[in-house]
């Protein structure tokens, strides 16, 4: 994206050159063994991604990796070169699991994205920048502003916001002058996390209380499809956490995002050929590639203001 | 604890007034609040008249302003707080940041309420809005297990409000956008839940067929009691097993448990309905009114009364009530 800079605080801005858009990678929202996990950021860290989310932002019952093992494999991964993000829990509902985020809020390198509004009370207390993520509630430019005034330096866009809205807070935030304070980060590809519950849903699938639920997310690493009496897939059970059973996919709409202004396009792993999809998104960004067709059963709607699980046909596909 | 009721009309309003509802919450006739139904709501007028009938019986009106602006309608956010403030409401329930901002700003005198819609799970997050925007009560999601909330009340900023009876809703609530996955309005953004214009039902040789902008929900057999569609209590298919997949429809009743709430210091237990008859709001007022009354009298001996589960089984969703997330095995 085209930038321009006002290099002597002059008011006199010059062109600064083209902005690359930054490719995220969103934590693994499924429970995966641990020695997965380190297998699949070893290849992250060779992949083209800029910035790896990492930690368990769903249930705090799974433990594969304790939370100073998630803190140093992010240290690990930021000595390769990359930039790394802790991510926080999106649904605290015990002292426990308070304790575990102030934990996380007390390492003294790496960022944290938060997930709900606990950690940004820490982390605003703390003085500390953060990344507003995709489950804080950021509806308008007004909430937008006062999240930057608290230390956010990014946010994440909540999925279920269209491009348009998106078109008018970033309108709103530059017309309040703090547009070029806080970056914005854009889910736009993986099956998009729907809602959050105290319930275990896969447990409850299972018949296992959740109390004891025998770890059985492990079984399903990329969750549980649930169709429609008519086979129509709806939704993909991940624990506490319900996904849309389509992927969001948001390729198509690379340039437009980049025209607006997003800085960064997130793509949540799955557990197969997270790296081709990266591929995909790097190869379209740099317009080495006009392919956006990937193999998935895949929906758009929440972008063009239709219903989120709505698929509206891309131009060139 | 205050007995807060739920008034979708002004004979709602007038029915848990003449009950015994210890303050009534309303929303007005648009998207601001999180039951925006058709013919459903107050207009300022009705508000006015709401406000002078609960006032003259010393009852007080609260004022839901709990969905999320989006960024072209901020306007008519701002204009539904300024007139609940100009109006002298007793509080105000938001849930949007900006919103309760702009009210904690313009009108620090206004007493803010968190809504439920604004997910404050636990103390640090309450601690974010009492400090930011100085809100005096929250109300708390229904995720929450008994020994959860009494967790949160230890070390909450704030005074705390738990729903009591009602639907249930299973996700947290703000945290789910399951309603527009499937028909693009959601309650953060519509205050609308599986909305009643997306329903179509149809008789099918294969029974009575519940759809939400033509994703079949719910299939009924003729000896099934069929219920609204709302989407988290349809029954699904995982590998050819057909089920509820994510809820049943049962209703919330916690009337058994007024004393814990009460150990806990819990300052108000509200029930669910805007949605509902004036008759619900009779039937439901009146019988928690007696409950509370007798857990008043006598602390030690409270006991439910079958004809208080009789009354409030009749008006309830799926004729069956759960305890939901208050008891741990539902979790």
């Amino acid at each position: 994206m085209r930038v321009f800079v006002d290099e002597h605080n002059d008011g006199e801005y010059s062109y600064a050159g083209v902005r690359e858009m930054k490719i995220s990678l969103g934590p693994v929202l499924y429970f995966w063994p641990k020695q997965k996990v380190y297998d699949f950021y070893e290849k992250m860290a060779q992949s083209s991604v800029d910035i790896i989310y990492l930690g368990e932002t769903v249930c705090s019952k799974r433990r594969e990796l304790k939370t100073l093992e998630w803190l140093e494999l992010g240290q690990h991964l930021a000595e390769s070169g990359k930039e790394v993000v802790i991510s926080s829990l999106a649904l605290l509902m015990a002292e426990s699991e308070l304790s575990t985020l102030r934990k996380i809020c007390n390492n003294a390198t790496l960022r944290i994205e938060a997930n709900d509004m606990s950690a940004v009370q820490i982390l605003s207390e703390k003085k500390l920048p953060f990344v507003c993520g995709p489950s804080l509630n950021i509806y308008n430019a007004h909430t937008l502003q006062l999240m930057q005034k608290k230390g956010a330096v990014r946010w994440v866009m909540p999925v279920e916001l269209s491009g348009e809205s998106l078109m008018t807070i970033l309108q709103q935030a530059s017309d309040q002058g703090f547009d070029e304070k806080i970056e914005t980060e854009v889910f736009s590809y993986g099956h998009l996390p729907l809602a959050y519950s105290a319930r275990c849903f896969t447990a409850r699938y299972r018949s296992l209380p959740k109390d004891d639920c025998r770890f059985t997310c492990l079984e399903y690493p990329d969750g549980v499809q649930v169709k429609s009496q008519e086979q129509q897939a709806l939704f993909n059970l991940n624990g506490t956490q319900t996904q849309s059973a389509y992927i969001y996919n948001l390729l198509g709409q690379l340039n437009e995002m980049r025209e607006m202004g997003v800085d960064v396009v997130r793509i949540s792993p799955r557990e197969h050929e997270t790296e081709t999809v990266i591929n995909r998104f790097r190869n379209l960004e740099q317009g080495q590639s006009d392919e956006i067709i990937l193999n998935d059963a895949v929906c758009n709607g929440y972008w063009f203001s239709k219903p989120g699980m709505a698929y509206l046909p891309q131009p060139n596909m | 604890m205050e007995l807060v009721s739920p008034a979708g009309s002004l004979p709602a309003l007038k029915a848990a007034v003449e009950n015994g509802a210890s303050a009534v919450y309303v929303g007005f006739k648009d998207e601001t609040n999180a039951r925006h139904f058709s013919g459903l709501n107050f207009n300022e007028a009705k508000v006015q008249s709401a406000l002078s009938y609960a006032r003259a019986k010393n009852v007080k009106l609260f004022i839901a302003v709990n969905t999320y602006p989006q960024p072209t309608g901020w306007n008519k956010w701002q204009k539904a707080v300024d007139t609940a403030a100009d109006l002298g409401v007793d509080a105000l329930i938001c849930a949007d940041m900006g919103v309760l901002d702009y009210a904690s700003n313009k009108y620090p005198e206004l007493n803010l309420h968190l809504s439920v819609q604004g997910s404050g799970t636990n103390s640090e997050a309450l601690s974010f809005y009492k400090n930011n925007f100085n809100i005096k009560r929250a109300v708390l999601p229904r995720v929450l297990s008994l020994k959860q909330v009494a967790q949160v009340a230890k070390t909450s900023p704030v005074d705390l409000e738990v729903f009591a009876f009602g639907s249930l809703c299973i996700m947290a609530e703000g945290r789910c956008y399951l309603s527009s996955y499937l028909t693009d309005q959601s309650p953060n953004t519509c205050g609308a839940c599986s909305p009643a214009s997306f329903v179509r039902w149809q008789q099918t040789p294969w029974g009575l067929e519940s759809r939400l902008n033509n994703v079949l929900i719910d299939r009924y057999s003729e000896d099934e009691k069929a219920g609204y569609p709302t989407l988290c209590k349809g029954r699904f298919d995982i590998d050819g097993d057909v089920f509820n997949v994510l809820e049943e429809p049962t209703s919330l009743n916690t009337i058994g448990l007024i004393p814990d709430l009460d150990a806990i210091g819990i300052k108000a237990v509200k029930i669910e309905g805007r949605q509902r008859s004036p008759v619900y709001v009779e039937q439901v007022v009146s019988v928690w009114r007696k409950a509370l009354d007798s857990y008043a009298r006598n602390p030690d001996g409270f006991k439910v009364k079958p004809n208080w589960s009789k009354a409030l089984a009749k008006v309830s969703e799926g004729a069956q009530t759960t305890l939901g997330a208050y008891s741990r095995s539902w979790q």
